[in-house]
C-alpha cells in the first residue's frame, strides 16, 4: 500500500514539471493536469482505503542530506483515514476543475492553478504521512504557499489580492507557533522524529500545557477556530470554486490532523484540556453559523459554514479528551469517531456545495444571493446537488451529516449521565444544547441559501442566459451526492473503517459494539422513509389523476402586478433569527435621508453586518500596531547615503563588540 | 400481542391525529359557551380536500409538490419510534430519541423550502419566522430532554421512560417539572398554538404556520393538515410519557393512560387558548429563550442536588 501512495506522490510531483517544461498549449495543460492528478488521486484513494481496511501500519526511513535526522514517513490508521479524505475530495475537485477551467481557456493562464493544485494535494499527503518534524513543517509550508497561489488566481481583482495577503499572514503566524511547538518537542526528546516525541502530562505538566496551547493556536489558525478564522471567509470565496472545495473540504482539516497528532505525543490529558477544546468547538460552531446567516454572498456563506463544521469536529475532539480524562472509553470513542466521521462528511458535502456554488456563479455571473433566485428550473442537477448538500450539512437523516452528529450527541448524553455531579459530566452535557442550536441555525441558513438561490424567481434580470454546467462539472456533484446518501443510509460500512482510526486516538473497542449495533438499524429506517414517501406520492398521484390540475401565478394578496422584487430576500429571511444575537454580530448602520412627512421623498437606509472578530478586534488592533510601527519609517527613508551609514555604523559596532568581548 | 401492538400503533398514527385538533376546538367552543364544530370536523376537511383538484404556481418546482409528502413521511417515521401505549416502541433502538427529534427537523426543513418555492413574499415571511422559532424551540427541546436523559444514561426512549422514578412521584422533582413545562412550551410553538401563533387567524402578516402553506391546496393541503395534526399528537404523546407511568406491555391500562393523557393535553391547550392572548412576534424568541433558561435551571438543580 505504501508503495502505491508513494507512486501517487510521484505522479503529483511529476505533473507540475510536465506542465512547466513541455506544455504550452492551454488545452494540453488542462488535460495533463486532469489526467495526472486524477490518476494520482485514484491510485492514492485505493491505497489509502486498502491500508485503512487492513489496518496497515508501516514506516520508512531514508537518509537525508540535511543535518536534521532522517526522512521518516509512515502510515497508521489515522494517517490512512486522512489520506482517504484528501484523495477523495481532491479527486472530485480535479474532475470538477477540468470542467471549470475549460471555460477559462484563452482568458487566463491555466499553468498556475494546475501546478499548485498538484502541489497542494502532494503537500497535504506529505503532512499526513511525515513522521519527522522537519519534513512535517516543510510539507506544511508548501501546503500554505501553494494554496496562497491558488487563492490569488484571479489576482487582477483587488479584494482577491487583499484576501491572499491576509491568508498568507495568518498561515505564517500560525506556522510560527508550530516552529516553536516542534522546537519544544525536539528539546525534550533530542530528535525530530515523531516516535521519540513524548511529553507526558503526568511528568511535565507545564511543558505539556504549553505544547497543547501552541498546537491549539498554531493548528487552529489553519483549521479556522473562532476568532482566529478571519482569513477563512476572505480566502475561500476569493479562490476559484474547485480550489475552495479542496481548501474547505480537506486543507483546513490538516489543522485538525495536526491537533490530533500532537495530542498523541502528550499522554493522558487533564480535564481542562477537554473543556477548552469543547469550548472552542461550541464557540466556533455557534458563531460560525451565525455569521453564515448574515452573509448573502454564496461562497462567503459556505466559508463561514466551514468554521461551524470545524466547530462541530472540535466538539467531538473535546468529547474524546473529556472521555479520556473521565476514563470513559465509550465517550472517547463516540467523540473521536464522530469527529473523524465529520471530517470525512464535511469534506464530501462541503466539496459538493462549493462545486454547485461554483456552477451557479459561473452561470449567473454573481455570488450575491440577493440578485439570484429561481435557478432550479435552469440548472436542475446543480440545484439537486446543492439540496442534497444542504440536507447533509444540516445533519438531517438519512444523510451523512446526521450520522456524525448522532455520534456526538450520544457522546454528550452518555458522558453526562447517571451521576451528573462532576465538572467533566457537566462539560459533556454542554455539547448537547450547543449541537442543537448549531443544527437549528444551520437548517435556517441552508433553507435561506437553497431557497433564495434556487427557488422563486430571479430577483434581478440577469443579462446572461443561464445554463446547466458541463458534464465534467456535473459528474463530481452527482458522485458527491451519492456518497452523502450512501454514508447516511449505510453508516456501518464507513464506521467500520473509522473505528481503527479512532482506536489510534484512544477510543477503545470496549462498549462500542452496542453503538455499532444501533447504527445497523439506520438502513431499515432509511428504507422505511423512502417507502413512506413512495406510498404517499402514489396516493397523491392516484388522487390527482383525471382531476383538474392547473397552473396559475402565485397568490400575491390581491396585487395584480406582481414583481420579482417583492420576494423575500436573504437578508429579510435571516432577520428574525439574528435579532436576538445582535450583540454577537458587528453591524454598521448608515442613515441617509429619513422617511419624513405624509408624502415622503426618497429615503436611504443601509445596514451592513460583519464579523465581530474581524471588524471589532483585529482591524483596530492591526491599525494600532501599524500606527505604532510606522514610527519606524523614519529609518526607512530611501536615502542611499544614510543606508550606507547604517552599514558602516553596524560594522563599527561589530568591531567594537568583538574587540571588547571577543575572547582570544 | 406484538402484532396487535404494532397494529394499534399504526391505526393511532394514521387515523387518530385529526381527532385531537377537533377535540381542542370543541374544548375552546365549550369554554366560550358555544356549540362549536363537530369533533370530526378535521376529518371532513381532509376528505373534502382529498376530493379536490389542484392549482400550482407557475414558479413552483417539484419541491413544492413533494414538501407535504416528505413532511408527512418523516413524521410517520418519527411516530413509529415514539412509544404510545407502552413505555417503549417496538421499533425503538439505542439513541432513538435523537433520531426522533431530527426526523421532526427533516419534516420542518421540507415545509420551509416548499414555502420558499413559490416566490411569494408572504410565504417567505412565514418560512423565515418558522425557521427562527423552530431553531429556538429545538434548543429548548434538546435541553429539556437532557434533563430526563440524565438518570437513564442514554438518549433512548425505552431507558428514559423506565428510569424515571415513578414510585416516588418522579415528575414532581423540580428539575422534571421544569423539563415538562419546557416541553409544553415547545409543543405550543412547534404546533403554532397560542400564545405563539393563533390557529384561528387568517391575516397573512401575523401568521407563522398558516402563511407558509398559503399556496398549497387540494390533496397537498390535506397532507399538510394531516401532518400538522400528527405533529401535535406526537408531541402531546411525548409529553405525557414523562408525566404518566406507562406499562411495559400492551395492556388496557396503557391504552387508557394514553387516551386520557392525550385528551388531557387537549383540554389544557383548549383552556390555554381560551384564556391567553397572542404574544407579540418580537416576544416569541424571548419566550423560547426563557424556556431554555428554565431547562438550564432544571439542569443546575439536577447537578447540585444530584439526579433524581
Amino acid at each position: 500500500m505504501q508503495v502505491l501512495i508513494l507512486i501517487s506522490l510521484l505522479i503529483l510531483g511529476t505533473v507540475p514539471l510536465l506542465i512547466l517544461f513541455f506544455a504550452e498549449n492551454e488545452k494540453l495543460i488542462l488535460a495533463v493536469g486532469t489526467i495526472g492528478n486524477g490518476a494520482a488521486c485514484c491510485i492514492g484513494l485505493t491505497a489509502a482505503l486498502g491500508a485503512l481496511i487492513t489496518g496497515e501500519t508501516c514506516s520508512l526511513k531514508a537518509v537525508w542530506s540535511l543535518p536534521l535526522g532522517k526522512v521518516a514517513i509512515g502510515l497508521d490508521p489515522l494517517s490512512s483515514f486522512f489520506l482517504v479524505c484528501i484523495f477523495l475530495v481532491s479527486g472530485l475537485s480535479v474532475l470538477y476543475g477540468n470542467g471549470y477551467f475549460s471555460y477559462e481557456i484563452g482568458k487566463k493562464k491555466l499553468k498556475s492553478p494546475l501546478i499548485f493544485s498538484s502541489l497542494l494535494t502532494a503537500s497535504m499527503v506529505g503532512v499526513v504521512i511525515s513522521r519527522n518534524g522537519i519534513l512535517f513543517l516543510m510539507s506544511w509550508e508548501i501546503m500554505s504557499l501553494s494554496s496562497f497561489f491558488l487563492v490569488t488566481f484571479e489576482n487582477e481583482r483587488r479584494e482577491v489580492r487583499r484576501a491572499g495577503i491576509l491568508y498568507l499572514m495568518a498561515s505564517q503566524a500560525g506556522a510560527l507557533l508550530l516552529f516553536v511547538l516542534f522546537a519544544l518537542l525536539n528539546r525534550n526528546s533530542g530528535s525530530f522524529n515523531f516516535n521519540s516525541f513524548h511529553i507526558s502530562y503526568a511528568k511535565m505538566p507545564r511543558t505539556a500545557d504549553l505544547c497543547f496551547l501552541l498546537a491549539l493556536l498554531g493548528f487552529g489558525t489553519k483549521a479556522g477556530f473562532w476568532p482566529i478564522h478571519i482569513w477563512l471567509p476572505e480566502a475561500h470565496p476569493a479562490a476559484p470554486s474547485p480550489v475552495s472545495a479542496v481548501m474547505s473540504g480537506v486543507m483546513i482539516k490538516m489543522g485538525i490532523y495536526g491537533i490530533l497528532r500532537t495530542l498523541l505525543f502528550l499522554g493522558t490529558p487533564p480535564l481542562w484540556w477537554g473543556g477548552v477544546v469543547l469550548g472552542i468547538g461550541v464557540v466556533s460552531g455557534i458563531l460560525g453559523v451565525l455569521h453564515a446567516l448574515t452573509e448573502h454572498d454564496l461562497k462567503r456563506l459556505l466559508a463561514y459554514h466551514s468554521v461551524e463544521n470545524i466547530g462541530i469536529i472540535t466538539i467531538g475532539i473535546g468529547l474524546g479528551l473529556l472521555g479520556k480524562a473521565l476514563n470513559n472509553p465509550v465517550v472517547t470513542f463516540l467523540g473521536y469517531a464522530g469527529a473523524l466521521l465529520h471530517v470525512l462528511n464535511h469534506g464530501i458535502f462541503k466539496g459538493l456545495l462549493f462545486h454547485s456554488a461554483g456552477s451557479v456563479i459561473h452561470a449567473a455571473g454573481t455570488r450575491n444571493m440577493e440578485e439570484l433566485g429561481g435557478l432550479y428550473r435552469f440548472m436542475p442537477v446543480t440545484g439537486s446537488a446543492f439540496l442534497v448538500g444542504s440536507i447533509a450539512i444540516c445533519g438531517l437523516p438519512p444523510f451523512n451529516g446526521f450520522i456524525s452528529e448522532w455520534l456526538l450527541y450520544m457522546g454528550g448524553f452518555i458522558g453526562s449521565s447517571h451521576f451528573f455531579s462532576t465538572a467533566g459530566e457537566l462539560l459533556c452535557l454542554t455539547a448537547v444544547p450547543a449541537l442543537a442550536l448549531i443544527g437549528g441555525l444551520a437548517v435556517t441558513c441552508f433553507v435561506k441559501a437553497f431557497g433564495i438561490t434556487f427557488l422563486g424567481n430571479p430577483r434581478v434580470n440577469i443579462p446572461v442566459k443561464i445554463h446547466e454546467s458541463n458534464h465534467s462539472m456535473l459528474i463530481p456533484m452527482i458522485l458527491g451526492s451519492f456518497l452523502c446518501v450512501l454514508i447516511g443510509c449505510w453508516p456501518l460500512g464507513i464506521l467500520n473503517i473509522i473505528t481503527p482510526a479512532a482506536a489510534v486516538l484512544g477510543g477503545g473497542a470496549s462498549g462500542t459494539a452496542s453503538v455499532l449495533k444501533t447504527l445497523a438499524r439506520v438502513p431499515y429506517f432509511a428504507a422505511l422513509l423512502f417507502i413512506l414517501i413512495l406510498l404517499f406520492s402514489l396516493l397523491r398521484w392516484k388522487l390527482l389523476q383525471n382531476r383538474d390540475v392547473r397552473t396559475a401565478s402565485t397568490w400575491s394578496c390581491g396585487y395584480t402586478t406582481y414583481h420579482t422584487r417583492m420576494q423575500y430576500t436573504a437578508s429579510s429571511f435571516a432577520e428574525p433569527i439574528l435579532t436576538p444575537f445582535a450583540s454577537l454580530i458587528h453591524s454598521q448602520i448608515r442613515h441617509g435621508k429619513k422617511v419624513d412627512g405624509y408624502f415622503p421623498a426618497e429615503a436611504r437606509y443601509e445596514k451592513h453586518l460583519g464579523d465581530i472578530a474581524h471588524q471589532k478586534w483585529f482591524l483596530p488592533s492591526i491599525r494600532k500596531a501599524v500606527g505604532f510601527l510606522s514610527q519606524l519609517r523614519i529609518l526607512q527613508h530611501g536615502k542611499v547615503q544614510l543606508y550606507l551609514l547604517y552599514i558602516g555604523g553596524a560594522f563599527v559596532m561589530l568591531l567594537i563588540w568583538l574587540s571588547i568581548w571577543g575572547g582570544h | 400481542m406484538l402484532v396487535l401492538d404494532i397494529f394499534i400503533h399504526l391505526i393511532l398514527l394514521i387515523l387518530f391525529p385529526p381527532f385531537l385538533i377537533g377535540f381542542i376546538n370543541k374544548v375552546k367552543a365549550w369554554t366560550a359557551g358555544k356549540q362549536g364544530p363537530s369533533l370530526f370536523q378535521v376529518y371532513y376537511d381532509i376528505e373534502k380536500l382529498l376530493k379536490k383538484g389542484a392549482v400550482y404556481s407557475s414558479t413552483a418546482t417539484w419541491i413544492f409538490k413533494a414538501g407535504p409528502i416528505l413532511t408527512s413521511a418523516s413524521l410517520v417515521c418519527a411516530g413509529l419510534i415514539l412509544p404510545m401505549m407502552r413505555n417503549h416502541s417496538t421499533f425503538g433502538f439505542t439513541g432513538d430519541l435523537i433520531f426522533f427529534v431530527y426526523l421532526f427537523a427533516l419534516g420542518h426543513f421540507f415545509l420551509l423550502i416548499s414555502a420558499l418555492d413559490v416566490g411569494s413574499s408572504f410565504e417567505g415571511m412565514g418560512a423565515s419566522r418558522g425557521a427562527a422559532f423552530g431553531t429556538f424551540a429545538e434548543l429548548a427541546l434538546f435541553s429539556a430532554l437532557a434533563i430526563f436523559c440524565i438518570p437513564a444514561g442514554s438518549p433512548t426512549f425505552k431507558s428514559v421512560f423506565t428510569a424515571l422514578p415513578w414510585k416516588t412521584w418522579g415528575f414532581a422533582h423540580p428539575a422534571y417539572l421544569a423539563g415538562a413545562l419546557v416541553l409544553l412550551a415547545v409543543l405550543l410553538t412547534e404546533n403554532s398554538r397560542l400564545p405563539i401563533d393563533d390557529p384561528n387567524t387568517h391575516l397573512e402578516l401575523t401568521m407563522i404556520h398558516e402563511v407558509m402553506v398559503l399556496d398549497h391546496g387540494g390533496p397537498d393541503f390535506a397532507f399538510i393538515l394531516y401532518s400538522s395534526s400528527l405533529k401535535l399528537l406526537l408531541q402531546a404523546d411525548l409529553l405525557i410519557h414523562f408525566l404518566l407511568p406507562f406499562p411495559s406491555h400492551l395492556t388496557e391500562e396503557g391504552v387508557l393512560l394514553l387516551l386520557s393523557g392525550i385528551l388531557g393535553i387537549g383540554i389544557l391547550i383548549g383552556i390555554l387558548e381560551s384564556v391567553t392572548a397572542r404574544l407579540r412576534l418580537q416576544r416569541i424568541p424571548q419566550f423560547l429563550i426563557g424556556a431554555f433558561i428554565l431547562t438550564v435551571l432544571g439542569l443546575m438543580i439536577s447537578f447540585y442536588r444530584g439526579a433524581p
